[in-house]
């Protein structure tokens, strides 16, 4: 329930990333602000500084004031840090989130009609998670994402650009499919052996009935389990791909391309990159236990092995 | 060039053809001499009234010869073959090593750009029309390996240029007799009547096909550089090449170290050309993170590193190391190529209006700051030949940059019709590139355009923004003289004939050819020959004609800076070459 809560209050917070942009920041987080200037008490300063000490060598992005304006202090372009962040948190639910459906439900479907169907349908769908799940999926991700960034995906009268975030979710729920489709294919011919599906095999139950009220019924809750962990999972995907620049793309930004662009401040301002860093370990961790959570609401054996 | 020259230079500019040199007042020449007392003599820069005085020129203590001097890099530089490498990270070290008929005067300051003999006893005075040039060897100079130094040797390095298929074959070394047919038939390249070595008499005479007042410079850059006649007639890639300088390559290992060590043979023939050293060994180590290169650095732990600190270190090592860093001025400037065959900028007003939006003092900051970069509104960079402080886009009005004028962009993007077009800035994948990026990418939008920022590895995207074929719009670039000359900016960036298109090797990056410009930069290239002020003038005509066509975005002049450790003396800053690595002391 905690984790809930956590969870609540971040997406929240992030879905407010407008309000704070315009009602407390009062700064664009997505336009450069490099020759931009800043009123702290009663002092007006650049919000890149130029370096007045020794041979006055560099620039340093202002630090956090930890007031309304600036309260993470800005990045290398001058943007609000903490307005980023919340921008950024939206993308990387957004496609944490979305790419987690998308994953579940194609191997939801590739796992339920290859355990039911079996023989030369497993067969094909089999082979085809073997070969997908042959590549390490950070190899796999970055693989798609450099070719389809470089250009852009088009499948049919659908074009994605190489600035939306629809690839991102395309890419990491495909690359994520054989991790949930194998245990469900698993479960379903497990299933299917079972009494009460022979039983309405036996009265002669069509096949779109027996995956409809036999099968799925007891695939979904499993299918529900997996939805908040791969979701924490792909979080961390899209982070560390959008951390190689091959994620979001600039100027929109999402928790990993803000702890890219603190990379290169680690030494004088390293809250860019620890803030969106703690964040996203947050989010990942309260998905987890939310996905346990929902385990164990859906599985009352669970429950009752926890309480023996 | 680039500061990572990569071979990108040569192949463009075949049609370049004669280039401009000199200057003018204090403006360096090929010869160290002012163009008048050249063109007094004849009508190119003439050996005999070349060589300058060599107060310059430190006299060796030897009470700090010894030790090793430890360099460090991200990475190495690729092959170590002189005739082949195109980058400022070996040629630096081939400065202690390899030797041409000329060279750049080892000497700390604007000395540096004075071409002084090398393996030549003296620079000839032209002859035939300023199309000839007669050498004579010094006599009792041996390679590393102890083989003598003959005419031979320097007729096959010559050829070996064509051979090999050095990135500037086509470029600097196209106007010797017989060089085209080297350029068609590498293989069977002889360069007969070019080059004629004359053992009795230990001359070498190059003829040209038609005067080349820059020739001096070309023949003073490591490609040029004499190699033994036994030289592989191909990339000798890590494998090093004997050598007639002080130093000579030991071993070479582009995952670890690249190691020098005096060379035996070596005994000092002209102190202003080549040297003594230093150190008894330089380790050059590859491998670290540029961070850790900084510590170890402050630490002692290494002498130099060659890769620009990273900018959350700057105000650090100027401050608490301030020093042990040397800041120095580039004859170099950061530019924005825009595509003049493409849309939106096929458009007069959409270029324009990008001058006009881009603020240079945030690019300066961007770079690291009002101590390390300049705005420019200029193609040439000021203290160049042949510039003239001027700048049309800036406001308030004033000669230098004084700010951007986004109100007005936004105008012109209106008119031209192109508001709401695809943008996108192509930039090499570095921390400072992608900044500058990101901020062109963000006035582009302010300006009314929909921008995006392509980040690319920085060892393909000097290539990839040259070629047509893919269509870049915009970039973000850089571009560092080869040798001081107005032309090596203007015509080589900006003129008809470096302009290839569908080629990687296409400089002209702006696809920019206008027939009345060039018409300017021939005229101004054929002045310098006779009156080097007047063609001065004619440089800075041009600069102002082509910033009115707007073909690229001049954004700012860096300067480089050295982080040497607090053990580490007699530090010299070649404006040509950049630090002379060899005249540090360790001990």
């Amino acid at each position: 329930m905690g984790s809930l809560v956590v969870l609540i209050i971040i997406v929240l917070a992030c879905i407010a990333a407008p309000l704070y942009e315009s009602s407390i920041a009062h700064t664009d987080a997505f336009t450069s602000n490099v020759a931009g200037t800043i009123t702290i008490n009663g002092q007006t300063v650049p919000v890149l500084e130029p370096s007045t000490e020794g041979l006055g060598l560099g620039v340093n992005p202002i630090a956090p004031t930890w007031t309304a304006q600036y309260f993470l202090g800005s990045d290398n372009q001058g943007r609000d840090v903490a307005s980023r962040i919340l921008y950024g948190g939206r993308n990387t639910l957004i496609i944490g989130f979305a790419s987690a459906i998308l994953c579940c439900v194609l191997a939801g479907i590739i796992g339920i009609v290859s355990g039911f169907f079996g023989r030369g349908v497993d067969a094909v769908l089999s082979r085809g998670l073997d070969v997908l799940w042959a590549f390490p999926v950070y190899l796999l991700a970055i693989c798609l994402s450099v070719v389809l960034i470089s250009s852009s995906l088009t499948i049919g009268p659908v074009t994605l650009s190489s600035a939306s975030i629809l690839l991102p979710i395309v890419i990491i729920g495909i690359v994520y499919v054989p991790y949930v489709a194998r245990p469900i294919r698993g479960q379903v011919m497990s299933l299917r052996e079972r009494e009460f599906v022979q039983a309405a095999v036996g009265a002669g139950a069509p096949d779109m009935r027996l995956l409809r009220r036999e099968i799925l019924p007891n695939v979904l809750p499993t299918i529900i389990v997996f939805l908040p962990l791969m979701a924490a999972i792909n979080m961390l995907t899209e982070a560390a791909l959008s951390f190689l620049s091959i994620g979001v793309q600039p100027p929109d930004s999402s928790w990993g391309t803000i702890v890219n662009d603190g990379v290169g401040l680690l030494y004088t301002r390293p809250w860019v990159a620890i803030a969106p860093g703690i964040l996203l370990a947050i989010t990942a961790v309260t998905l987890n236990l939310l996905g346990d959570g929902v385990r164990d609401a859906l599985d009352p054996k669970a429950r009752l092995r926890g309480a023996a | 060039m680039r500061l990572h020259r990569i071979a990108t230079v040569g192949v463009s500019l075949l049609a370049v053809g004669a280039l401009a040199a000199c200057s003018s007042g204090s403006s360096p020449s090929p010869s160290g001499s002012s163009g008048a007392a050249a063109s007094s003599a004849s009508a190119v820069p003439s050996g005999s009234a070349s060589v300058g005085n060599d107060s310059d020129v430190r006299p060796y203590d030897p009470a700090h010869a010894g030790g090793t001097l430890t360099l460090l890099a991200k990475g190495a530089a690729g092959t170590l073959d002189p005739k082949v490498n195109y980058t400022l990270q070996f040629w630096q070290l081939y400065q202690g090593t390899y030797d041409g008929l000329t060279a750049f005067k080892h000497v700390d300051g604007e000395g540096s750009f004075t071409v002084v003999p090398d393996l030549a006893e003296s620079i000839p005075d032209t002859t035939n029309g300023g199309k000839t040039y007669v050498f004579k060897l010094r006599q009792g100079i041996k390679f590393s390996d102890g083989a003598d130094l003959t005419t031979d040797d320097v007729v096959s390095s010559f050829q070996r240029i064509f051979k090999v298929s050095s990135p500037t074959a086509g470029s600097f070394y196209n106007g010797i007799v017989g060089a085209d047919a080297c350029i068609k038939a590498p293989e069977t390249c002889t360069l007969e009547g070019g080059v004629v070595g004359d053992k009795t008499a230990g001359t070498v005479t190059i003829n040209l096909t038609a005067p080349d007042p820059e020739f001096l410079y070309k023949l003073s850059v490591p490609h040029a550089a004499i190699n033994p006649k036994s030289a592989p007639t191909k990339d000798a890639g890590n494998t090093p090449i004997p050598t007639t300088g002080a130093y000579m390559f030991k071993s070479y290992d582009p995952n670890t170290a690249l190691v020098m060590v005096r060379n035996p043979n070596f005994k000092e023939w002209s102190r202003a050309a080549q040297p003594a050293g230093y150190p008894d060994e330089i380790d050059y180590k590859f491998g670290l993170t540029v961070e850790a290169e900084v510590t170890a650095v402050e630490n002692n732990q290494a002498n130099w590193l060659y890769d620009p600190p990273p900018a959350d270190r700057l105000a650090e090592i100027g401050s608490k190391y301030a020093s042990q860093v040397h800041v120095n001025q580039l004859t170099a400037f950061w530019y924005l190529p825009l595509n003049v065959n493409l849309a939106p900028f096929d458009n007069l007003k959409a270029r324009q209006a990008v001058n006009w939006a881009i603020d240079r003092n945030a690019i300066v900051k961007l770079y690291g700051g009002a101590n390390l970069a300049q705005p420019v509104c200029t193609i040439l960079p000021p203290g160049f030949p042949g510039y003239e402080a001027n700048c049309q886009y800036t406001n308030p009005a004033g000669d230098t940059w004084q700010g951007a004028d986004l109100e007005k962009a936004k105008q012109l993007v209106t008119e031209s019709g192109t508001a709401g077009q695809e943008v996108t800035v192509i930039v090499a994948d570095d921390e400072v590139n992608k900044a500058v990026g990101e901020y062109v990418q963000s006035v582009l939008n302010q300006i009314g355009y929909k921008a995006k920022v392509k980040a690319i590895s920085g060892n393909i995207q000097f290539t990839y923004i040259q070629n047509s074929n893919n269509k870049v719009q915009i970039s973000v670039t850089q571009w560092y003289q080869d040798y001081p000359a107005a032309s090596d900016f203007l015509n080589v960036l900006l003129g008809c004939a470096s302009f290839t298109p569908g080629s990687d090797s296409s400089i002209n990056m702006s696809g920019f050819c206008d027939k009345k410009i060039q018409a300017q930069m021939d005229d101004a290239l054929k002045t310098e020959q006779t009156s080097f002020d007047e063609a001065n003038k004619k440089w800075a005509a041009v600069d102002k004609a082509m910033m009115e066509q707007s073909p690229m975005v001049p954004v700012m002049t860096p300067k480089l800076i050295d982080f040497i450790s607090k053990d580490t003396g007699n530090y010299q800053f070649s404006k040509q070459f950049y630090m002379l690595v060899d005249q540090l002391w360790v001990k």
